[in-house]
């Protein structure tokens, strides 16, 4: 029935006479090959480590997982990763918002600088990132900011590694937002507030949201920027991916494996939310 | 009048705080490491970066490099060729899988490969046997350096092909090219930028990846060491000059790589 289907399809290769699905076949030796690489690739590098990690996690059975993700010192360091990447996803999508309007609507010298500089954090390499913070917010801050191996320095790295996302997710939007409807409601004598939350606002939200949800899942993660500039105290200053370096370092591969697994479910769920945000927005536009 | 005034004075506050933010978070830790590193003069930052360690280190950031960057290109070229150009089934999830090394930690990265991989792991023992030793090592860097950096080429790629459509590659498969002439004379040309920008941000990453690349490397000095994990060591050995010099040949790196995306995106333009 489905191949019949695409027989009727306009896209039919007249050269092959064979019908080809997308109209055109893909180079090499055809389609094939390249789904073959694609998915062995796929497999080896994403798919098998990630199966050895949930296997790992359950070796010592249920209560071996449970044990593990409920030691106190694992949910203490859950509970500041997941806290401070709210923290930080909140004032990043505020600020991110605000400079994607900067860099949009306003206009100023050394503009098109400012912009390429907001990718920064995602050339700068972590550790060097980590080194950097630690030099202007340290004990010998040159700003008289010393916040060094407190729960604020997790926050300020995470601030420095996901400010990106928002502002690129939102950028690109808020360009093509249509002025007409702003002056018309202006014409109208629709105050500046309530043009942004009722007419721009509305527009950028998906953005917004797809920044904060590719954020959190950075933050969730992050280990390289706050290995100097934290401290890693158990407790206090230390974070999941760090409990996670701990336990691989003790040999204790299932606790650490467990603990990976609870962080990576987190990710997932927030990576599901974007392609859910996406799928509507796009249904949206048409 | 007044409201013009006051227009300007929020156009201002707002230009400022953004500013503002920028420069605290981003340009004043850049421009002090610059300043920092520079303390005791250029030659003890050419000392510094020149010794046996760093030499090594930096070797082996760029072989790293030159072997994850061409592989991550070609896969990221066919993923996005199958992800716009081809109705596979199970299209969503090679999609949902490509993104994944974004969601993942780097250490959980790092432990995944040393749980398949390592001498406990699962194909750990049989690789030692036939000699192979992949954490630790050489290869299992390369791995991690591999997983981190897989979806850049794809990601870039993808819109790309989709916004150029078809109507050039059908009409050359009407005149009769093969496969391999349509990728190479049109597809490839239309999505250059697309696969220049991927390639920039793959290495920007493969040079920078920090957390995957500590579980996997055993941090041996001289051997397993890349530059960022050259970085953390003279940092904690407190050879500060050291770890500054190493970290502004990284920043430095990183501007380049600004330079590029914006010189790019301008020609693309």
């Amino acid at each position: 029935m489905s191949s019949d289907a695409q027989a009727v399809e306009p896209a039919v290769s007249p050269a092959g006479g064979k019908p080809s699905r997308a109209g055109i076949r893909l180079p090499g030796a055809g389609d094939a090959l390249n789904k073959g690489l694609v998915v062995t690739y796929l497999g080896l590098i994403v798919l098998l480590p990630l199966a050895a990690i949930a296997t790992k996690s359950f070796e010592d059975g249920l209560g071996g997982f449970w044990n593990a993700v409920s030691s106190p010192q694992a949910v203490a360091s859950l509970e500041l990763t997941v806290t401070a990447s709210l923290i930080v996803v909140a004032i990043n999508a505020v600020m991110g918002t605000l400079i994607a309007w900067v860099l949009v609507r306003d206009n100023f010298r050394g503009k098109g600088v400012v912009n390429s500089v907001i990718d920064l954090p995602f050339a700068l390499p972590t550790i060097v990132a980590s080194l950097t913070l630690l030099v202007v917010y340290g004990k010998d801050s040159p700003v008289g900011i010393n916040i060094a191996f407190t729960q604020a320095a997790v926050v300020v790295a995470l601030l420095f590694v996901t400010l990106p996302f928002v502002v690129r997710a939102v950028q690109p939007l808020l360009l093509s937002i249509d002025r007409d409807m702003e002056t018309a409601a202006e014409s109208l004598g629709a105050s500046k507030t309530r043009i942004f939350w009722r007419i721009i606002f509305p527009n950028l939200a998906p953005g917004i949201a797809t920044g904060i949800a590719l954020a959190f899942a950075r933050a969730l993660g992050e280990f390289g920027s706050l290995i100097l500039i934290s401290g890693n105290v158990p407790f206090k200053t230390e974070v999941s991916s760090v409990f996670i370096r701990g336990q691989i370092e003790s040999d204790n591969l299932v606790g650490a494996s467990a603990v990976s697994v609870v962080l990576l479910a987190i990710s997932l769920l927030m990576l599901a939310f974007i392609t859910f945000v996406q799928r509507r927005g796009s249904r949206h536009d048409q | 009048m007044t409201s013009n005034f006051k227009s300007n004075i929020s156009r201002w506050s707002l230009r400022y705080i953004a500013l503002g933010y920028l420069l605290m978070l981003l340009l004043l830790p850049i421009g002090v490491i610059l300043v920092r590193t520079f303390d005791e003069g250029v030659g003890a930052v050419i000392d510094a970066i020149t010794t046996p360690d760093a030499l090594a280190a930096l070797r082996l950031s760029l072989l790293t490099v030159i072997i994850a960057v061409p592989l991550n290109t070609v896969f990221g070229i066919a993923c996005a060729l199958i992800m716009v150009r081809s109705n596979m089934r199970g299209k969503s999830i090679i999609n949902a899988l490509i993104d994944v090394p974004f969601a993942v930690s780097p250490v959980v990265i790092g432990l995944a490969l040393v749980l398949v991989y390592g001498t406990q792991g699962w194909f750990g023992a049989d690789l030692a046997a036939i000699g192979i030793q992949v954490i630790f090592s050489t290869p299992g860097i390369v791995m991690a350096v591999i997983f981190v950096s897989l979806p850049f080429v794809a990601r870039e790629v993808i819109p790309v092909l989709q916004e150029v459509g078809d109507d050039q590659e059908k009409a050359a498969e009407t005149l009769g090219a093969s496969s391999w002439q349509i990728f190479w004379k049109i597809t490839l040309p239309a999505i250059r930028w697309g696969v220049s920008y991927g390639i920039v941000l793959t290495t920007a990453r493969a040079l920078g990846e920090f957390g995957a690349v500590t579980i996997v490397s055993g941090r041996i000095s001289g051997e397993t060491e890349t530059l960022p994990l050259f970085v953390q060591k003279e940092f904690e050995t407190f050879n500060s000059v050291g770890a500054y010099s190493a970290s502004m040949l990284l920043a430095l790196l990183a501007l380049a790589t600004l330079l590029a995306l914006n010189l790019m995106r301008r020609k693309e333009n």
